[in-house]
């Protein structure tokens, strides 16, 4: 058994968020937060953090990856069954193939994680330009190609996978998130944006929704 | 292995075409029924649920569990063949309804020369226009044959659809629905491509635009525009699903019985007869014997399927297709488009370049694509993240605000291409592979040729100039087509290898889905399909399915 290991999750009250409409909305994490990690130790989460705040960096365009809480959406995701390559067919032989045969290694996702960070501990001591001639010198790689996709979905899943806090990442593009129904709005609004007010499934269905990752043994 | 009481049917695969074919035979008859589904039953309960991007969308958890089962595939028969570890370019359905559960729902009928495209080229333009190794050959139908079946099926569905398309084939009657809502993206793409002098038309479907009760008495409701179709239950049943189309009415069929969890790993034949099959259930074994077997898996299994039980003939595996889909053009408007809302069928398309809706004589392929303006709502995860080519990057400050900015700006055009079959293109059982089971797994070795390629840079110079004329701050162009690949996603619609015709010198079953060399056993689906027309697939199978039940022998 591992010994627990924390990540500081930043507090998001001071950011603005505007949709595309010009409405600011208000982040409504007032305070830090510690969260249990689940795959990640610490250092490797710090890591993970700064790498993915240089993909969707907090600038003037709006909160990024670190408010959306995207390092813990990802730990998440490698300690459950996707982490374990539960969704893919690891049968061997493996064998290199063609690029139209996709990919064809036999590392999991916790497995590429783990080699990659071994060879980014300096990461979180640099400075932001310094930081980018690092990715840039790897965004060729598998696991610079997960760790992009990864921060897409840590952005914009339903806040149930632990990404998109305060559903910040919804806001931020003008997404409303998964509503019954717009039979009413779709032959209006032409041309003008159209922005309520997003909400996650578990609030539109007003019960809790329980993801994959926790349903998956 | 525990033997059961004898059937009368036994149907493999809980889909579109083995609950049709168990519903219309049941009606039909006193046949004793049993359908054998692999996967789990499923219903629009639990559809609601499942309105989240990431399980759904992009883990595919309504999908087939490729890491127990899976395809291998190798571009020519000189490569080495290697699994696909993770579905891309094509996504296998499981469960009851199969992928026709988590479809889009277009349902267009296929052009009339479709089904005599051999035929139809040669006198046309003489036998020199069939591409080389081409493998091209006539259905063993016409249209007229298959016409009524179309109407059936649109009446059994309640497609929603805009008549009087001169590019489309002839009706007997009306679409049972109208079109449904139009969104602002279709409606600039209609206006600039009628500018073109082109002819828009919403691409017929079955996601209803108003309520609507089927002769079989099932009431569905219309769609709500959600953006929730494709890769997802529809959770109020607008869309047309087995499970809310077929399975309320099989469920008060007495003489049927649909058994979910049952894999069938082989058809057992003595002496070119089927005697029934085995199946796997909770890891236990079991041989139901049947006097009629009707293989209704999806095109993959059903090759597979044969090839396991070692039923075959000469023509099993060989014209394997996989329509020609891609997005060819993206683009960025100054104006919002509110791209979330939509339907799996908000799609208006232009057909006139599509099959042989135009002259070939000057140009150096044959048959065309259809342009579709898809507005299936957008959800964020698969959609962030287009930019105009003046941004280098694809992460990064610059990146994020330009990708911001352009998200709900955002359209694309894509076409859907017609995909002839090549000798070269076939499916046999792979030689090192196998499912969780120990089963050889089915082996795909299949790239695109020089018609396609062709197809496709003609299509994308049609597109270009509709992108122009909409306006558009900026726009993308897709690079021209090179090889076939298993990642990137095209459609579902994967078709041949079990494929009808005139004769058993040509096709593995007759017209009617009978085997030629075991005739008391069937085979329904898009496994059956000669060729791989544009059209998105479904209502053919389905009017396929109801011919082949009218002409099934009761006793």
């Amino acid at each position: 058994m591992r010994r627990r290991q924390f990540f500081t999750l930043p507090a998001g009250g001071a950011l603005l968020v505007y949709s595309l409409d010009g409405q600011p909305t208000v982040s409504t994490s007032k305070a830090e937060r510690k969260v249990a990690l689940k795959f990640f130790t610490a250092e490797e989460a710090l890591i993970v953090e700064a790498a993915t705040s240089r993909i969707f960096p907090t600038d003037e365009s709006g909160p990024g990856a670190a408010e959306a809480g995207v390092t813990v959406y990802i730990d998440r995701q490698l300690a459950g069954p996707y982490g374990r390559d539960r969704y893919r067919f690891t049968q061997a032989p493996f064998v290199e193939g063609s690029r139209e045969q996709g990919y064809q290694g036999a590392s999991n996702p916790r497995q590429i994680y783990r080699a990659a960070l071994k060879g980014l501990v300096d990461l979180p001591r640099l400075e932001g330009a310094q930081q980018d001639l690092r990715l840039r010198a790897i965004e060729n790689t598998p696991f610079f190609g997960l760790l992009r996709q990864h921060t897409l979905e840590g952005m914009f899943c339903d806040p149930m996978h632990g990404g998109n806090r305060d559903l910040i990442g919804w806001q931020l593009i003008g997404f409303p998130g998964p509503y019954m129904s717009w039979a009413n709005d779709i032959e209006k609004h032409f041309g003008e944006p159209h922005r309520p007010r997003p909400q996650s499934l578990s609030q539109i269905l007003n019960r809790k929704i329980t993801p994959w990752e926790e349903q998956e043994p | 292995m525990t033997t059961l009481p004898a059937t009368d049917v036994v149907i493999i695969g809980g889909g579109w075409s083995g609950l049709l074919m168990a519903k219309e035979l049941a009606a039909r008859s006193s046949l004793k029924i049993i359908v054998l589904e692999r996967g789990k039953p499923r219903g629009s309960k639990e559809y609601i649920e499942g309105m989240d991007e990431l399980d759904y969308a992009l883990r595919f958890r309504m999908m087939q569990d490729v890491a127990k089962e899976t395809i291998t595939f190798r571009s020519t028969s000189k490569e080495r063949s290697l699994p696909v570890r993770q579905f891309g370019g094509f996504l296998p359905g499981d469960g009851v309804g199969g992928a026709g559960e988590h479809w889009n729902g277009m349902t267009p009928r296929f052009l009339p020369d479709v089904f005599e495209m051999h035929k139809a080229t040669v006198e046309r333009y003489g036998k020199s226009r069939l591409p080389e190794g081409s493998s091209i050959q006539d259905w063993g139908i016409t249209y007229n044959d298959i016409e009524p079946y179309y109407l059936k099926a649109e009446r059994l569905l309640g497609i929603s659809g805009l008549a009087g398309n001169p590019m489309a084939g002839p009706r007997s009657g009306p679409f049972p629905t109208p079109p449904i809502k139009e969104t602002y993206f279709g409606t600039i793409f209609t206006q600039a491509a009628r500018e073109m002098g082109y002819n828009p038309f919403p691409v017929p479907c079955a996601n209803l635009s108003q309520t609507y009760r089927n002769p079989d008495g099932v009431i569905r409701p219309a769609c709500q525009y959600c953006g929730y179709c494709e890769r997802f239950g529809c959770m109020v049943g607008a869309k047309a699903q087995p499970t809310n189309t077929l399975l309320p009415v099989i469920q008060k069929q007495k003489n049927v019985t649909l058994k979910t969890n049952a894999q069938v790993r082989r058809v057992l034949t003595e002496a070119n007869r089927a005697t029934g099959v085995t199946y796997v259930s909770e890891g236990k074994e079991y041989f139901q014997p049947a006097e009629k077997v009707i293989l209704a898996s999806w095109t993959l299994n059903n090759n597979r399927l044969l090839m396991l039980s070692k039923i075959g003939n000469h023509n099993t595996g060989r014209n394997l297709t996989h329509q020609v889909v891609g997005a060819e053009a993206t683009f960025f408007f100054d104006q919002v488009l509110n791209r979330y809302m939509g339907s799996g069928a908000s799609n208006v398309t232009v057909s006139d370049f599509d099959g042989d809706n135009f002259d070939h004589s000057k140009l150096d392929f044959i048959r065309g694509a259809y342009i579709s303006s898809p507005a299936y709502g957008s959800r964020p995860i698969a959609n962030f993240g287009a930019v105009p080519l003046s941004i280098q990057s694809n992460w990064g400050s610059e990146w994020k605000k330009a990708a911001i900015a352009a998200y709900d700006r955002t359209g694309r055009l894509r076409s859907s291409g017609e995909h002839i079959p090549y000798t070269t293109n076939n499916m046999d059982l792979d030689p090192a592979y196998t499912d969780h089971l120990g089963d050889p797994l089915l082996r795909l070795t299949l790239d695109w040729n020089d018609n396609e390629r062709k197809i496709h840079n003609f299509i994308s110079s049609k597109i270009e100039g509709i992108v122009k004329r909409m306006q558009v701050k900026s726009y993308v162009m897709a690079v021209p087509l090179r090889r076939y690949d298993v990642m990137s996603y095209k459609s579902t619609h994967i078709q041949g290898g079990t494929i009808m015709g005139s004769s058993p010198e040509n096709s593995v079953v007759n017209p009617h889905g009978q085997h030629w060399q075991v005739p008391n056993l069937y085979v329904l689906g898009a496994s059956t399909f000669p060729s791989n027309p544009s059209g998105n697939p479904t209502l053919t199978v389905l009017a396929l399915t109801l011919m082949a039940a009218e002409k099934f022998p009761i006793r």
